[in-house]
């Protein structure tokens, strides 16, 4: 609570110090102030004393805190080890209480086992930190598993719904992630169509980047990039708000409440993202679309009208189908992701933060894992 | 009359357009334990955070060590909190620290101070506290409340404080627990001759601690004075407290030992 003050303080020269002062063979007069802010003055002359008896008169010595007496206690039993010891006279009897506190609370150091550090070691901590990423792998399965069947349970027990926790969790993941994803299509847009102007230039291919934008927005950026920036929003936010609860033990309250957490945290959050990360990726579509079309027609001269006939025509609808089919697994991963790592967080903040961090990377991560095993399906299947 | 280490005059405190404190008046002896009591929502620990510096009053004014706390230098100020420590109502220790690291913490202000003595005297200060050994290399998470606590207690001595400031030490402890704690902080203000301030609800630890009691009520301090004092005092609420049936058991060991 004091910091800069105690620097300043205790390097002022008008600081009050301790001192030892030889006083003929084996005795020393200790005079000021022994406290914790002036154990430098004397330390190194206690350190220098060895092996035989000495003698202290605390006659002069003004003030005497726990850490001086610890340093004068610490020293007799020095002294006793070395077959010598330390013997003090004129103390007052403040100084007395003090020193017999601190002798009857010495720290006892317990047996400390060292960890040696070897081969077998190191493949026994590779071993284990392999099975523990299986066994989270696993979970984060169980937590889908969980999800599906309260989500069975609910379509059977439709009164168990919590629309209202749906539709504010609807809101806060989509409405509210609009003009994040918007700029972000748009953009995207104006990105690609100047890329691409300037290679299909040279070929005079200009009308391809129509063909550009449409496909690769309409199949894989648009919807992955929603994803991306979903995942850093919500994923965080439901580890966050999941994590903050867990904390504060209301999960368990609502246990005991006979209030499921699945049914009351879990469905709501990944049920409002399946709903709207489709939207959201429509709308970096559309965004998409409209920033390539505006740069086309800026930098290639293609008008709005000209984008808009080369896109109907030339465009599958199968781009389309594909982008927004990944949308609700992108969803699914994300929500349970969130979900499970907030259930994860034990009783301190730091488990919080370390279980936020390692939400987002993860659903990040396998957001583009998956995107990457659709590639692959589409292209066997000739998509 | 010993000498007076906190001097409150006149302080207001307000939150928003409810008064807490209306010209209160509290003088703090060296060397006594005082412990506050009042109802709930009569601003006792709001008091506490005032002296301690964490939250300024809207009016009156603060002398610690003969010093006025509100208008003075930052440097000032922050040498009055250097001879201050504060031991809050679940420790807050710092998380992400072990039990010893917490009580380093004030230590490494300390800039003659060398690593290995300031560890060695964080086990000092840890032992003194009552916990073992072991606790010093643990995580605040890995203690019970009680062990967090006296943790807490640990970190707040840490610089050797001539006054303490105690946010309800034995809430939330079991009997034999806050039995403990109540001897160890007469142990403490006894030996180290601690000016110890205390803000608490639990009538036996004001019986077994504190040489005088405040009661706040009626937005400033009541009355002051030591427990059989405030066993003959008629203001209804202070007879409640006092007389009530929770209180009847520390009033009776009370008499025993008188």
């Amino acid at each position: 609570m004091s910091q800069a003050a105690e620097t300043s303080l205790s390097r002022s020269a008008s600081r009050p110090g301790a001192s030892l002062s030889p006083q003929g063979a084996g005795r020393w007069a200790l005079s000021g102030q022994l406290t914790v802010r002036t154990l430098s003055d004397v330390l190194e002359h206690f350190d220098a004393l060895d092996g035989a008896d000495a003698l202290f008169d605390l006659g002069a010595l003004d003030k005497l805190d726990t850490a001086g007496a610890y340093l004068l206690v610490q020293l007799d039993a020095r002294l006793r080890a070395q077959g010598g010891g330390l013997s003090l006279s004129g103390q007052s009897a403040d100084h007395q209480a003090v020193l017999d506190r601190v002798a009857g609370s010495m720290p006892k150091p317990d047996k400390v086992v060292a960890t040696k550090l070897s081969a077998m070691g190191w493949f026994d901590r590779l071993g284990r930190q392999v099975v523990a990423a299986l066994a989270g792998f696993t979970q984060v399965l169980a937590m889908l598993g969980l999800f599906l069947a309260k989500l069975a349970y609910l379509l059977r027990h439709p009164s168990d719904f919590r629309v209202t926790a749906l539709v504010h969790h609807c809101h806060q993941v989509g409405w509210k992630a609009v003009p994040i994803v918007a700029l972000m299509g748009f953009l995207i847009g104006v990105v690609l169509a100047f890329q691409g102007s300037v290679q299909l230039r040279q070929f005079g291919a200009e009308i391809f980047v129509v063909d550009l934008i449409a496909i690769s927005i309409l199949r894989e950026l648009g919807i992955l990039l929603t994803a991306i920036i979903v995942a850093g929003r919500t994923a965080s936010s439901f580890t966050a708000a999941i994590g903050s609860m867990k904390m504060r033990e209301e999960v368990d309250a609502m246990r005991t409440l006979a209030i499921d957490p699945a049914v009351a945290l879990f469905v709501p959050r990944i049920l409002a993202l399946l709903i709207v990360l489709p939207i959201l990726g429509m709308i970096a579509n559309v965004m998409g679309l409209f920033g390539g079309a505006m740069m086309a027609w800026i930098e290639l001269g293609i008008s709005p009208g000209m984008f808009l006939s080369r896109l109907l025509d030339d465009t599958s609808l199968d781009h389309v189908i594909v982008g927004f089919v990944k949308a609700p697994v992108f969803a699914l991963i994300i929500g349970v992701i969130g979900c499970h790592a907030g259930m994860q967080v034990g009783g301190n903040a730091e488990s919080l933060g370390t279980q936020t961090s390692s939400a987002v990377v993860r659903a990040i991560f396998m957001v583009i894992v998956a995107d990457a095993l659709f590639s692959v399906f589409f292209a066997i299947l000739g998509i | 009359m010993a000498e007076t280490v906190i001097e409150l005059r006149g302080i207001i405190n307000q939150f928003g357009t409810t008064r807490v404190h209306d010209n209160l008046d509290l003088d703090v002896y060296r060397g006594e334990v005082l412990g506050v009591v009042g109802g709930s929502g009569t601003g006792k620990s709001v008091l506490l955070r005032c002296i301690a510096g964490l939250r300024p009053p809207q009016g009156g004014s603060i002398r610690i060590f003969g010093q006025d706390a509100l208008n003075c230098s930052e440097s000032e100020r922050r040498a009055i909190d250097a001879r201050m420590g504060v031991m809050f109502q679940d420790g807050a220790l710092f998380s992400s620290l072990t039990v010893r690291e917490n009580v380093e913490v004030p230590m490494r202000t300390l800039p003659d101070l060398n690593a290995k003595l300031r560890a060695e005297l964080a086990d000092l200060k840890i032992s003194m506290s009552g916990l073992p050994y072991a606790a010093g290399g643990k995580y605040p998470s890995e203690l019970s409340g009680g062990m967090r606590k006296r943790a807490g207690l640990a970190r707040a001595l840490a610089l050797d404080p001539e006054i303490v400031f105690l946010d309800e030490p034995t809430a939330g402890l079991d009997p034999i627990g806050a039995a403990a704690f109540d001897e160890l902080i007469k142990a403490l203000s006894e030996t180290l001759g601690l000016t110890v301030f205390m803000v608490t609800h639990d009538l036996d630890s004001l019986h077994a601690t504190c040489d005088r009691i405040a009661v706040l009520a009626e937005k400033r301090v009541m009355y002051t004075g030591t427990m059989q004092e405030m066993l003959h005092i008629e203001h209804p609420w202070v007879h409640e407290y006092f007389h009530g049936p929770r209180a009847r058991a520390a009033v009776d060991t009370l008499e025993r030992s008188a």
